[in-house]
């Protein structure tokens, strides 16, 4: 390791120049803190957090149906327990359970298909974001419950996918990036060779890597030599995990039960072509036509959140007048500090002051 | 939510499987990997299996985690 952190360093001088890279993934962000790799960067080498915590670029409108949902008689809305704390509009999950509704968290989709079964009286709604991680297991809920008549089971589909999210970012011309550490999870589902179109498009080398702070330092090192080499292409560091065509099993299961739309991220707005949504076959396990008549208004952000911007690279949370006064973990106001994988609660735990980062 | 380390699957029944990490089990689905077998490794996210270890990818992780705590 400690050879490694040599290597980068005399990769960093070579280079000469400030250099950016992107951590897309909120796992990355975390792991970056926690194993101290910030500090051991060379000085022109910095990290970004990018939009990959799932519960983080879910908007408003999402949590206020899913609350309104929760609302219904004789429902029960099933989530991961990311997504109860996170402030709706004008409620979150926490504050309408607190209020009667029925809201489970799970630690498996799988759990509330169960429940579902065993409780044929009780429409179970389960709440599906995230990545292309998660996607494949909510799919397999899907099939599971048309395959067995589990008819009041369904899914609010708010999933997303992440390399059009990438490729969004570099078009939106905000960010002057050198470089892409691609999330490790998520391209054991879709494989390495899944970020080719966004290397090409934004010109940028993506290097897919793991978690641990090994896995990191190599990830860098890979990334800052194709820098210094002027090369941008898609390798893999993650190979333990990671396959070029990812796990094709999962990714046939996501294509069997979803299909692509258009889908609108926190302060990103739409990205053509970044979501998915749940097939017209399984429609009677799509909570969005269970629930057709229940409409919301449109979702507004808390004022003075800045996550839609912390999440696109182009402010960190210490440009946020709220951040560690009103906005903190045990009172968050913006989703990035509620999550375990958000850029305000990574900052929040590790780097509170604005000098702790260098 | 995800288990970036290996699981060993010690039983298996229909789409389930029981995985142990360092002593604790739990149960997986293991749907979404192809043919999975008691004694194999696999990575688990959200209660699901999205990938078999080979037994040179649990070595690798092993030499790194004995050489993170070399270093501490
Ligand atoms: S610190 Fe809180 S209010 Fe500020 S951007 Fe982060 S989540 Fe939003």
């Amino acid at each position: 390791m400690r050879k490694r952190v040599g290597a980068i360093r005399a990769l960093g001088r070579k280079i000469g120049r400030p250099v950016k890279l992107m951590e897309v993934c909120g796992t990355h962000t975390m792991a970056a803190f926690r194993s101290g790799l910030r500090h051991l960067l060379p000085e022109n080498v910095s990290l970004l957090s990018g939009p990959g915590c799932p519960v983080c670029v879910t908007p408003n409108e999402y949590l206020d149906r899913a609350i309104a949902i929760a609302e219904q008689s004789d429902t029960m809305v099933a989530t991961f327990g990311d997504m109860v704390r996170v402030p709706g509009t004008r409620e979150s999950l926490e504050t309408v359970r607190a209020g009667g509704a029925r809201i489970h968290v799970v630690y498996s989709p799988a759990e509330a298909v169960v429940f579902a079964r065993e409780n044929p009286g009780t429409r179970v709604v389960f709440l599906g974001v995230g990545f292309e991680t998660t996607t494949p297991a909510i799919a397999w809920t899907i099939k599971e419950a048309a395959g067995n008549q589990v008819d009041n089971y369904s899914v609010l589909c708010g999933h997303k996918t992440i390399p059009r999210a990438m490729s969004a970012l570099c078009a939106a011309g905000e960010l002057d990036l050198d470089g892409f550490i691609c999330p490790g999870h998520v391209s054991i589902v879709i494989g390495a060779d899944a970020y080719g179109p966004v290397c090409r498009e934004c010109g940028l080398p993506c290097v897919v890597t793991g978690f641990e702070a090994a896995d990191m330092l190599q990830g860098v090192e890979m990334l800052l030599r194709q820098i210094a080499e002027n090369r941008s292409e898609v390798e893999n560091q993650y190979t333990r995990c990671v396959r070029d065509k990812g796990n094709t099993t999962a990714l046939g299961l996501i294509e069997e039960v979803f299909e692509q739309c258009d889908a609108s991220w926190r302060g990103i707005g739409v990205i053509p072509g970044s979501g998915l949504k749940i097939r017209g076959c399984f429609a009677a396990h799509d909570a969005d036509r269970v629930f057709e008549k229940i409409s919301v208004p449109p979702g507004r952000e808390r004022s003075g959140c800045i996550c839609g911007q912390v999440m696109r690279g182009i402010k960190t949370p210490h440009d946020c007048a709220l951040f560690g006064k009103a906005c903190t973990p045990s009172q968050p106001v913006g989703a990035c500090m509620v999550s375990s994988e958000g850029t305000c609660a990574a900052y929040y735990k590790y780097a509170r002051k604005n000098g702790d980062m260098e | 939510m995800c288990l970036a380390v290996p699981a060993k699957i010690v039983a298996i029944e229909a789409d389930t499987a029981t995985i142990d990490v360092d002593g604790v089990r739990r149960p997986v689905n293991v749907s979404l990997v192809r043919d999975p077998k008691v004694g194999e490794y696999v990575i688990v996210h959200a209660g699901f299996a999205i990938q078999k270890w080979s037994e040179s990818d649990v070595d690798e992780w092993r030499k790194i985690q004995e050489e993170m705590h070399s270093l501490e």
